[in-house]
């Protein structure tokens, strides 16, 4: 067999020549990403100069020229205010955030006593991150523990009174921990209440229907914060004289109840958008109403809403701000109290606190985002291409 | 107007049920809990807020110790009950709170429609006006057409429509619930002039970029006595909070302070004895429900009114307001405590 050998066929491959330079690397990128055509160039320049003037003046205010330590407003006022920065000075006042921090964590939980919050929030922690990921097994028995033996641990170690623990009424809690406290217990309670309420307001016994109905439509047509007002101020003047109830307690339902009702809707969206033939499909099966529920279409109503559901858990999380108007201080509401601190007032004072209340809302409300955009990913089976 | 309907809401309430609550016995409930449920502010700087370990302090937070060390002997047996201008009334009539020192101005409807009694003034106070000097305006007068920014729901307020109408000028009130955010507000230019009590214009000082570029206009448009505030029906009760006052101002005349109060009840005066409850059979604490050592508990506790003010609002403090008429009677004041025989 004579192999071909003619002198002019090369043997091996030829190298790939590298991309022409204006069709890859960073000038490729720049060219069809930013520059594209004279509009992206216009606009690319034009947000250019936007960042160029506002993130260098922000960051020579946040850190550059902010006030890191100082025990009092000295630090965070200028000559003229009465304290020690050069006139004209302007820049965070961190100093007060550093000073107030456990303040801002625990509210005005005695700091003997703040071990307790602290242990109950490294155990949810420690229960709420192998919950999050998927692959990690024995989900029903990290539900219990989430579902039941977190909030018996909770109610014995945040109020105390037994167990030779000193009792710490609930008027002391405050700062992110009664945030978080609200807020959990507003989304544990709020999903399975609003299933159940959507189920009911779809059902076909009319007695169960009116009732549902009746409950989402009051209470989705009041302000939380007239919900909150009425709780703490106009029950009292119902009860008996000596007969009050503990306003975090009232707090607590009245965010739950009201979380419930918008939960309910949401979740309804989802059962309706469920074909016609699920319902039917699941029938012929021959299942029965819980099992249909079950098995068929709430896992796929759920999933549907995934959005929906986190969305109402945000707006949840950010409502819990509103018990300040009861008198009580959750994260927003004692960084604002702190304001009335003769010792730390200054001009910035408040602007700093106000940046730091943001910037954990912030983390907590992104961190629920993303992590619902990973579930949709996850659960996404049917419409993977 | 969700705002309105819930004030009206609420008056409604306090006008029509809430007049029943007031139970008679608020001295033997209180001994029965063992301590003073006392509505303070949501945070009034030198009044009521937070301090470096978030404890409540202030001046009107002095006032609750005070009642607490004259029925119990011991300051700290008070529980506070943090209230925003409206909520305030609900919850002293409710029978929430059994005594409100929360920067309350005494007026007729306060002591009468709603069902309150006031009977002594701790801190007498006025509504005044913060421009900018860019403004040039020398007197309230020419403020005609200005933005003016005020807290909503207190006399403040009320003063103020009162003032422009009489005086026949136009204003746009630029109202906020909470008094930073006014304070804020007022700073950043949405608003050309700033009205509060004058104890609030003295911390609104230390929180504005350029305290220079401000100044303060000479009209007080308003009385303000700020006192603690008891429901009607409970005259003992209503005795104890009152003499509290009394006793720290007889206190201050007396010269009696939180160091000296020991030393002084080896006093030889009669007037300081009997004060101090040390001359024999005096009968005037227990006639009170109290002990006879409440005048010395109170000072223990808090000192003398000189004392409490200084710390909280005038020299002593950062916001270092002036005794003004809270002065003594003897001093230029009108701070005056009846005879303590």
């Amino acid at each position: 067999m004579n192999t071909h050998q003619a002198s002019f066929v090369r043997a091996s491959m030829i190298e790939a020549s590298p991309a022409p330079l204006l069709e890859s690397g960073v000038a490729y990128w720049l060219r069809k990403n930013l520059f594209a055509t004279p509009k992206d160039t216009a606009l690319t320049i034009i947000s250019l100069l936007v960042l160029a003037w506002l993130i260098p003046p922000a960051i020579q205010w946040l850190f550059i020229d902010a006030a890191w330590s100082g025990g009092g407003r000295g630090v965070c006022a200028t000559v003229a205010q009465g304290g020690s920065q050069p006139d004209g000075w302007s820049g965070a006042c961190w100093a007060f955030v550093n000073a107030k921090f456990s303040q801002f964590i625990f509210g005005r939980y005695p700091p003997d006593e703040r071990w307790r919050p602290a242990l109950v929030g490294v155990i949810f922690v420690l229960i709420l991150v192998p919950m999050l990921i998927p692959k990690v097994p024995y989900k029903g028995l990290n539900a219990f523990l989430l579902l039941v033996v977190l909030p018996i641990l909770a109610i014995i170690l945040l109020p105390g009174g037994w167990l030779g623990l000193t009792y710490v009424e609930t008027p002391l809690w405050g700062g992110l921990m009664v945030t978080l406290v609200l807020s959990f217990v507003g989304i544990a309670v709020s999903l399975p209440l609003g299933v159940l309420l959507a189920l009911g307001r779809r059902s076909t016994m009319p007695v169960i229907k009116m009732l549902c109905t009746i409950f989402i439509e009051i209470v989705r047509g009041i302000p939380l914060i007239t919900v909150l007002f009425m709780a703490s101020v106009m029950l009292p003047l119902f009860l008996p004289q000596g007969v009050t109830f503990d306003k975090f307690l009232r707090a607590l339902i009245g965010v739950s109840l009201f979380a419930s009702a918008y939960m309910a809707e949401v979740v309804r969206g989802g059962l309706q958008a469920i074909p016609k033939g699920q319902y039917e499909g699941a029938d012929s099966l021959g299942l029965g109403y819980w099992q249909k529920m079950n098995l068929i279409i709430l896992p796929q109503a759920l999933k549907l809403v995934i959005p929906g559901i986190v969305n109402t858990f945000i707006g949840l999380f950010k409502d819990t701000s509103l018990v300040s108007i009861i008198g009580m201080f959750d994260l927003l509401g004692i960084v604002r109290l702190n304001f009335s601190d003769t010792n730390w007032a200054s001009a910035v004072t408040p602007v700093s606190g106000l940046i730091f209340a943001g910037f954990i809302f912030w983390l907590f409300c992104f961190g629920m985002s993303r992590y619902s955009g990973f579930m949709e990913r996850v659960l996404d089976t049917s419409q993977q291409r | 107007m969700a705002r309105r309907i819930l004030t009206a809401l609420v008056g409604a309430a306090v006008m029509g049920i809430g007049a029943p609550a007031a139970s008679a016995a608020t001295l033997d409930d209180v001994k029965a809990k063992g301590f003073v449920q006392c509505g303070v502010n949501t945070g009034l700087a030198g009044f009521s807020a937070p301090d470096a370990s978030g404890n409540w302090a202030g001046f009107d937070v002095d006032y609750c110790k005070a009642i607490a060390a004259a029925v119990f002997g011991d300051g700290s047996k008070v529980k506070y009950t943090p209230t925003s201008a409206k909520e305030r009334f609900p919850a002293l009539q409710s029978g929430e709170v059994d005594v409100l020192a929360r920067n309350t101005t005494w007026s007729i409807n306060r002591d009468t429609a709603l069902g309150f009694n006031f009977r002594t003034v701790n801190y007498y106070d006025g509504q005044g006006f913060m421009v900018r000097k860019g403004l040039n305006v020398k007197s309230a007068l020419e403020l005609s057409g200005a933005a003016v920014c005020v807290q909503t729901g207190t006399t403040t307020e009320l003063n103020l429509a009162d003032y422009f109408k009489s005086n026949n000028l136009q204003y746009n009130p630029v109202v906020f619930e909470k008094l930073d955010e006014v304070n804020a507000a007022y700073d950043a230019g949405r608003c050309d002039v700033y009205t509060t009590d004058q104890s609030g214009l003295y911390s609104l000082r230390l929180t504005l970029s350029k305290p220079d570029d401000h100044m303060i206009l000479p009209e007080i448009i308003s009385k303000e006595p700020l006192g603690p505030a008891v429901r009607q029906g409970d005259d003992q009760w209503f005795d104890i909070v009152s003499w509290v006052h009394y006793a720290l101002v007889q206190a201050e005349e007396f010269g009696i302070t939180q160091a000296n109060v020991e030393e002084m009840k080896k006093s030889t005066n009669p007037d300081v004895q009997r004060f101090l409850g040390v001359e024999a059979d005096s009968k005037i604490g227990t006639d009170l429900g109290l002990t006879n050592e409440w005048a010395v508990n109170i000072i223990k506790a808090v000192g003398n009114y000189g004392e409490v003010f200084d710390r909280n609002i005038g020299a002593g403090s950062p916001l270092k307001i002036e005794r003004g008429l809270n002065a003594l009677w003897n001093k230029g004041g009108i701070q005056y405590a009846p005879p303590v025989r």
